[in-house]
This record gives C-alpha cells, sequence and structure tokens, in this order.
C-alpha cells in the first residue's frame, strides 16, 4: 500500500516524459521520412515508397536552390554583423555605469517583444519612405536589426556576472584596454556571445513574417516554401529541412560536449 | 609618540644616501562623488612605507583602506597629494605601468586560463623571452609549492592553492611593492592561519615589500613587521605590532585592537612621570604619563588596560605597588587556554580579566563573589582627557 504511490510516481513520469518527447519530434520525423517518399503527384502527404532520388535531384530546382543559398547568406551574414555588434552593446550594458543605460536597455527589450507583423509593417513603410529599393540589402539590415536585440541582451547578462577585478588584475599586470579585451573579457563572454550567435542564425534563418516585408523579389528558403503550400510542396523542401536540421544538431552537440568538458 | 619617532628616522634615512622608502604617501586625500555628495575615503595620509617591510593598513570597513590601496595600485587617482615609489613620483601614472602588483580578494584569477599562462600573463605583456618566462613562472610555482599543476585551471584547484597562484602571479613581475586586499578573508581558519605564516616565508624569501590590507587584527598582529590603524579616511596610530598593541594611542586603536578595558577616573595626585587615579572607595590606579600629556589633580583621566594584565583575587594585593580595584563578579567563561571574568566595579565599569588556566583546577572565583583586581601601574596607559 505505502509502495504503490511511490511505484506510480515513476511510471507516470516516465510515460509523461516519452509522450512529451514523442510531440517534439514526431513533427520533425515526419519531415525527414518524406524526403524519402517516392510520391509522383504535386503533393507530398501520402506515403508511396522509400527512394533516394530527391537527395540526387536536390538542386533540380534553380528557384528553390537560389531561396536556401539566400537564406542561408543572409543567415550567416546577419549573424556575424548583430554578434559583433550585440557583444560590444551586452558589454557595455553588462559591465558599465552611464547616462542612457537603462534607455538603451529598454530599447533593445521593445525590439525584442515588438510582434513581428508590427516591426515588419514598419520596416516596409520606413523603407518605403525612404525610398529604399527592397531586396537583399534590405532582409540584411532588417535580420541584424532584430538580432542585435537578442545577442545584446545574451551577452548583457554573463558581463554582468563577471567579477570586475579579473579586469583589473589584468591592467594590473600591465595589460592596455585592447589587450583586456581579447585576452580576457571576450574568452570570458564567450559562452554568452555563442549562445547569442546561435539565437542569431536560428532567428534569422526560418524568419518569414519580416522577410516577407522587407523582400521585395528577394526569397528566402521560408518565403518559398510558404509561396509553394498552394501549388504543393516538393519533396526537395523535406530534404533541405532535413539537412538544415541535421547541421544544427551536430553544432549543439559539438558546443554542449565541449562546454561540458570544460567543466 | 611612537608615531613621529618611525617617520623620522625615515625622512632622515634618504638625504644620507640610504634606500628611500618602498612607498611613500605625501598628503594624499581622496574625495568620491556619489549620488551628488562628496565622499571622503582618505583624508590626508602621509606615510613612508621601508623597502622590504611587511606592512599592514588594519581597520574596519570603510576606513579607507581599501581606497588607499587602490590609490597606491593606481586603479584610482588621488584627489590631492603625490605618491612616490622608490622616491619616484608615480601620481599620474595608470595601473598598467605602475611597478606594483596587486593579491586581490576574490584572487581574480583568469578562468580561462590555466595555472602556466595565468602566472605567465605578467611577463608576456613585459615582452620576456619565452625560455625567460618559463624559468620564472617555474620558480614561482615552486616557491608557493604548486609545482606540478601547470596544466590546471583555476576552477579545478582548492581555495588555498588559487590564492597561491594569484600570489605568484603577482610575484612574478618583481614589483617594487605588493598590495594585498584581504588575502585571506575567504579562507577558513586552519588554511588562514597557515597562509600567514606562508605569507611570512614568502615574503622573507623574496624580500620584497608587502603592503597588506585587513580588517582582522589578529592577522594584522602576526604578520606585520608594522601596522597602521585606520579609521574614517586617517591613521589613528601606526607601529609595531606591540607598540599598538601595549600602547594604544588612541581609545579607537584601544577597543579595535585585542580587548581593552577603558577606565576613567579623578586624578588624585600628579609626580613627575605618573598620575594617580581614585577609582571608587578603595581603588587606586597609578598611570605613568607619557610625554605630551599633561593632567593636574581633579581633572579626569582615562586609561586602558589590556585584560590579561590583570590578576584577581579575594584579598586587596599588599603594598601600594599595584593598581587595585575592587569589585563584583558577573560572569566567569571558560575559554580552554584562559577563563575570561567580568567585573561590576564601583564606577559601573565592567572590567575584563584573562586569567591563563596555567593548572587544572577550580576557578578562582565564581559568579557574585567580591573580588580585587590588580595590575603593574606599567600596564596602565593613559589615553587622554575623560570627556
Amino acid at each position: 500500500m505505502t509502495g504503490a504511490p511511490a511505484r506510480t510516481g515513476p511510471r507516470v513520469l516516465r510515460v509523461y516524459t516519452l509522450a512529451l518527447i514523442a510531440w517534439l519530434v514526431l513533427p520533425i520525423a515526419v519531415m525527414v521520412l518524406f524526403g524519402f517518399n517516392d510520391t509522383r503527384s504535386r503533393q507530398n502527404f501520402r506515403w508511396e515508397g522509400f527512394t533516394l532520388k530527391w537527395y540526387t535531384h536536390l538542386f533540380d530546382k534553380a528557384d528553390l536552390t537560389t531561396a536556401v543559398l539566400n537564406s542561408l547568406t543572409i543567415a550567416l551574414f546577419s549573424t556575424a554583423i548583430s554578434t559583433v555588434l550585440g557583444t560590444l552593446a551586452g558589454l557595455a550594458l553588462g559591465r558599465y555605469r552611464f547616462r542612457g543605460r537603462g534607455a538603451a536597455t529598454l530599447l533593445l527589450l521593445m525590439a525584442i517583444a515588438c510582434p513581428e507583423l508590427v516591426m515588419g509593417a514598419s520596416l516596409l513603410s520606413m523603407f518605403v519612405t525612404f525610398g529604399l529599393p527592397r531586396g537583399y540589402p534590405t532582409v540584411l539590415a532588417a535580420h541584424v536589426m532584430f538580432s542585435v536585440a537578442f545577442v545584446a541582451v545574451t551577452v548583457r547578462a554573463r558581463a554582468a556576472g563577471l567579477d570586475p577585478s579579473v579586469d583589473e588584475a589584468a591592467r594590473d599586470l600591465g595589460a592596455g584596454p585592447w589587450t583586456r579585451f581579447r585576452l580576457v573579457t571576450l574568452p570570458m563572454l564567450r559562452p554568452g556571445v555563442a549562445a547569442g550567435a546561435l539565437l542569431a542564425f536560428v532567428l534569422s534563418i526560418d524568419d518569414v513574417v519580416i522577410t516577407g516585408f522587407t523582400g521585395g523579389a528577394t526569397v528566402t528558403f521560408p518565403l518559398w516554401i510558404y509561396g509553394s503550400t498552394r501549388t504543393g510542396t516538393p519533396p526537395q523542401v523535406n530534404v533541405m529541412g532535413t539537412l538544415i536540421f541535421m547541421v544544427g544538431i551536430v553544432i549543439a552537440v559539438v558546443l554542449a560536449r565541449r562546454a561540458a568538458r570544460r567543466r | 609618540m611612537t608615531v613621529t619617532r618611525h617617520s623620522e628616522v625615515r625622512a632622515d634615512a634618504a638625504p644620507d644616501g640610504s634606500a628611500p622608502p618602498a612607498i611613500e604617501l605625501v598628503g594624499v586625500r581622496k574625495t568620491y562623488r556619489a549620488r551628488g555628495a562628496d565622499v571622503t575615503a582618505v583624508r590626508g595620509l602621509d606615510l613612508a612605507i621601508a623597502q622590504g617591510e611587511f606592512f599592514s593598513l588594519l581597520g574596519p570597513s570603510g576606513c579607507g583602506k581599501t581606497t588607499t590601496m587602490r590609490l597606491v595600485a593606481g586603479f584610482e587617482a588621488p584627489t590631492a597629494g603625490a605618491i612616490r615609489l622608490q622616491g619616484r613620483d608615480v601620481t599620474g601614472v595608470p595601473a598598467d605601468r605602475r611597478d606594483v602588483n596587486m593579491v586581490f580578494q576574490s584572487y581574480a584569477l583568469f578562468p580561462h586560463m590555466n595555472v602556466f599562462e595565468n602566472v605567465a600573463f605578467g611577463p608576456r605583456r613585459r615582452g620576456a623571452a619565452r625560455r625567460e618566462i618559463a624559468d620564472r613562472v617555474g620558480a614561482m610555482l615552486e616557491l608557493v609549492d604548486l609545482t606540478g599543476r601547470e596544466r590546471r585551471r583555476p576552477a579545478e584547484l582548492s581555495g588555498g592553492q588559487q590564492q597561491r597562484v594569484a600570489l605568484a602571479r603577482a610575484l612574478v613581475n618583481r614589483p617594487r611593492a605588493l598590495l594585498l586586499d584581504e588575502p585571506l578573508g575567504a579562507l577558513d581558519l586552519k588554511l588562514r592561519q597557515a597562509m600567514q605564516v606562508e605569507l611570512k616565508r614568502i615574503q622573507r624569501e623574496v624580500g620584497v615589500t608587502f603592503v597588506h590590507v585587513t580588517h582582522d587584527q589578529g592577522e594584522a598582529l602576526t604578520m606585520s613587521d608594522r601596522i597602521a590603524v585606520m579609521n574614517e579616511g586617517r591613521i589613528e596610530q601606526l607601529g609595531t605590532p606591540r607598540e599598538v598593541y601595549e600602547h594604544p594611542a588612541t581609545r579607537f586603536t584601544a577597543g579595535f585592537i585585542g580587548t581593552s578595558n577603558l577606565l576613567s577616573g579623578e586624578v588624585a595626585e600628579v609626580t613627575a612621570d605618573r598620575a594617580v587615579l581614585r577609582y571608587g572607595p578603595a581603588g587606586r590606579i597609578s598611570v605613568p604619563l607619557r610625554s605630551g600629556l599633561t593632567v593636574a589633580a581633579g581633572e579626569r583621566l582615562e586609561l586602558t588596560v589590556r585584560p590579561e594584565k590583570i590578576g584577581i583575587g579575594p584579598d586587596a594585593p599588599d603594598g601600594d605597588a599595584l593598581c587595585r580595584v575592587r569589585g563584583t563578579v558577573t560572569e566567569v567563561v571558560y575559554q580552554g587556554t584562559s577563563t575570561s571574568y567580568s567585573v561590576a566595579t564601583a564606577t559601573g565599569a565592567d572590567v575584563v580579566a584573562f586569567l591563563q588556566n596555567a593548572t587544572s583546577a577550580d576557578e578562582i572565583a565564581v559568579r557574585g563573589d567580591a573580588v580585587w583586581l590588580s595590575w603593574d601601574p606599567r600596564h596602565s596607559y593613559a589615553i587622554g582627557a575623560a570627556t
């Protein structure tokens, strides 16, 4: 009698955990699986047999390939730019007290809290007002704009937790400002910078709303999929999605491993 | 007073060619602006620390000792006054170009570097050759007994080991002076005592001037050649541990260092070198008058006596040679090596006496006993007119 709740508890917990994992993994599993579907129709919803032909004919749809390349290069550039800018902003906000610090923090949080639709629409009207042609550069600028806030916030949290006397120790040992940043501050901020960069990349590569407003004729991977749903999504989309997902998994595992070893 | 005697000796020493003080502060003042108000952390400090000295700045938190050290390190600039290192004015020289190094309270080791890289950080900044760096770091790690731990990260070391890495990282630069900010504050008692001895040994071996900031009077007494007792941005007293302990110059010093009994009474008679106070109906306290202190009969005088100098007994001491005070025991606390007696005296003040437990015999007195306290007049130390 007394043992019963103790045994039921873990069992319920196990079932719940498995259900939760299934809930998260199932859609991805379906995406991966239908990349191997030997479908003949324009739709890819019914299983018709196993094939690898979508992997060998991955680049058959030229506009899809262009969209994926656009997505990848925009994500890489916007990650690089926003990581540099966001790290500097985060360090300043986390370490120093200065006039306008509260206002700057508020601005960053507003950029995060702002609904994408609102931001996309306002960016579009701004670009139109200034007479800027929409395209690749405007998409990149928009992505940098919303990513910077995320990087800055993660780096700020890390910088605020650093012992200020470590920087003083480096100064005491003869290191100038640039040396201190390069050899002491930046390595200590690295986990925050890495987390921010990862966030920036992920946010950029699957953004639909803001890209849709600011892209003009430039089409990215998510936009192409969104457009294709009316006519039928080709299995190449599943394959591209699978590959991007795999790369993400590999990066996440490598980072987790390295973090574990450092501890 | 001892204070002036010391500084005179140091000041005289420089002109005839002998070494100037390792560190010299002349009229140093530091005022911060905090929340719209000026806060003075250090008010006019004059201080000369000799080459090779183990010097402690001792005081409660907020007394200005840490600010003083940060001024010497170059992290803060003085509002007024000058700082000299071995006779050279360094007042405007920033911390990264000043030949002093610091051991931080939190150790402030570089967490992403191993022990070797931490210690090599300073020499590398000064562009030393690879071989020389390896040799110097090796020698330093040997000095602090960490040979073989070069590849460890700080997080893999114990608190005591981290402390020693911090020490090696500072000393490897051969600084003109080493500044230690509450270096033992984060260690537990046993380790702290071991490190006190260790720090002294290291200081003897390298011969570098150590300036040690602490609020722990026991630590300052144990390790220092000289102590500056600080309070509210000023030096209250400066002297050897023995001078500061045996002859506290001010009420603050008497209260801050060790346990002191503060007594005051009316001066009954004054001779050439001493005053005799009446204390209660039967009490009599004789106190030597140091130079510069003048009292007249009828005035009130304040003095201190250390608890361990006081004897306790049921009968009045023989003759007039000893100071004597009558009272009632209010508290007896057994403390292992000694027993502490609190005695309420005729004037209301509680006097504490420590008696060594040399034998395992019972207490000399118990709560409620009427007793006589007595001590040699040499151990009475006059502080000044009672307020």
